[in-house]
């Protein structure tokens, strides 16, 4: 199943509704960093409360995606990992050093607006 | 013990088995007979050996009574039950009291030794005799060596997986302070199981509440190696990835130097000297302002 991009605001928020194949993850990539051009979007939210198994090549795609997205000029967050989920990642090494995570989608939202205030603050 | 014997006997010898049953009837009845005297001296050996320290002489006569005429009974009827239940029911009373295990092997084995020596004795004009009277004597006296140190030990044991037990029940509490402000007071040692215990209460905690900010307080804990340390990288690792921050506190001069000195690599985790600092600190990340009430007017005036 294809992961449903949503558009909202200046964000696209990807919602991950069930555990994902390597070529879905892979089409995934491919998608965002498509529509974070064709809707000029300032940052991305990826969903991943519904997982509950993390392994490394889904580490090493979300990472991927986030340096990919970044180079597009948004940020990305990554939002919803679970208690259990975390735990496996730190265990298996798979910290995502560089990446921003919050704990839910609101959470994720308020951190983008808290960066765009940031940066309007900035132009001023 | 004497069905034992008899059941094992019926294969090869069954005229030794019954001959072997009649020694330990002669045995028991001899025992019997003259149990003041060997009683008494068997509390006396334990007092010259020093064993037992922490009981007085009466509760070690006592005692031996109570050990001596069970022992007499494993020798006739052959069962061990009484004697394990006696066995787990001395245990219970004195290991409180600090009896170790080389105490309990001691009397037992000396009790062993007291009645071979009255063994010897009466029976030594008879060489022939004598030996198969041992012959019957040793594996009873041996196997009742081995229940008692068994009870014992496994007495010992279910002490300190109860005890464990209750440690893991007095787990640590994951605390709300301010909103999506939460504390984490670690006190005691940490091994692995207890570290991860914690770490998934940590986890659960932060969705519960929502957390943005956790106050790792490690003031309560005496020590910390490298396993510890790697337990809190890990819980400091896993709770960013739950979108929360982690400040670590109490970090004594002491664990600060032992840290450095084998080189965990602690540039993840944010610490702060005490637990206030801690608070402070994450109130600051939150945007909280902690401001004094208005002095009460009794006050200005004095």
């Amino acid at each position: 199943m294809r992961v449903p991009i949503l558009k909202q605001s200046q964000y696209v928020i990807a919602s991950i509704q069930s555990a994902l194949s390597d070529e879905e993850l892979l089409q995934l990539r491919d998608d965002l960093a498509r529509d974070v051009g064709r809707y000029r979007s300032r940052g991305v939210i990826i969903d991943v409360t519904v997982l509950d198994v993390m392994d490394s090549f889904a580490v090493r795609t979300l990472r991927a995606i986030a340096h990919m997205i970044r180079l597009r000029g948004a940020e990305t967050v990554i939002v919803g990992i679970q208690p259990e989920v975390a735990f496996a990642m730190v265990q298996l090494g798979l910290t995502l050093e560089d990446i921003t995570t919050a704990l839910d989608l609101e959470e994720g939202l308020a951190f983008l607006n808290r960066q765009g205030a940031a940066g309007a603050r900035h132009v001023q | 013990m004497t069905t034992d014997l008899r059941s094992q006997g019926t294969e090869a010898r069954p005229s030794h088995a019954d001959a072997t049953a009649a020694l330990l009837r002669e045995l028991v009845a001899h025992l019997r007979k003259n149990r003041t005297q060997l009683r008494e001296e068997w509390a006396r050996r334990i007092t010259e050996s020093k064993l037992l320290t922490a009981m007085t002489r009466e509760e070690i006569f006592a005692e031996a009574t109570s050990v001596y005429d069970n022992y007499v009974e494993v020798l006739e009827t052959g069962s061990v039950e009484a004697l394990q239940a006696y066995a787990r029911n001395l245990s219970e009373r004195i290991i409180p009291r600090g009896v170790e295990t080389h105490e309990v092997l001691g009397i037992v084995l000396l009790l062993r030794d007291v009645l071979a020596r009255s063994l010897f004795k009466k029976y030594q004009a008879d060489f022939a005799l004598l030996n198969s009277v041992l012959d019957a004597y040793e594996p009873a006296a041996n196997r009742i060596a081995n229940t008692v140190a068994v009870g014992f030990v496994q007495e010992r044991e279910r002490i300190i997986r109860q005890q464990q037990e209750a440690i893991r029940e007095l787990s640590t509490p994951v605390l709300q302070v301010r909103d999506r402000l939460l504390i984490l007071p670690i006190i005691g040692v940490i091994d692995s199981l207890r570290a991860r215990q914690l770490t998934e209460q940590l986890l659960r905690g932060i969705r519960a509440n929502r957390a943005k900010v956790v106050v790792v307080d490690i003031t309560g804990v005496p020590s910390v190696d490298a396993t510890v340390a790697n337990h809190l990288v890990q819980t400091v690792d896993a709770s960013r990835l739950m979108g929360a921050n982690v400040i670590v506190t109490g970090l004594s001069s002491e664990i600060a130097q032992t840290l450095v000195t084998i080189g965990v690599d602690l540039s993840k985790i944010n610490a702060v000297g005490d637990l206030q600092g801690g608070i402070e600190e994450a109130e600051r990340m939150l945007g909280y302002a902690v401001m004094m009430p208005e002095p009460p007017p009794a006050e200005v005036k004095a």
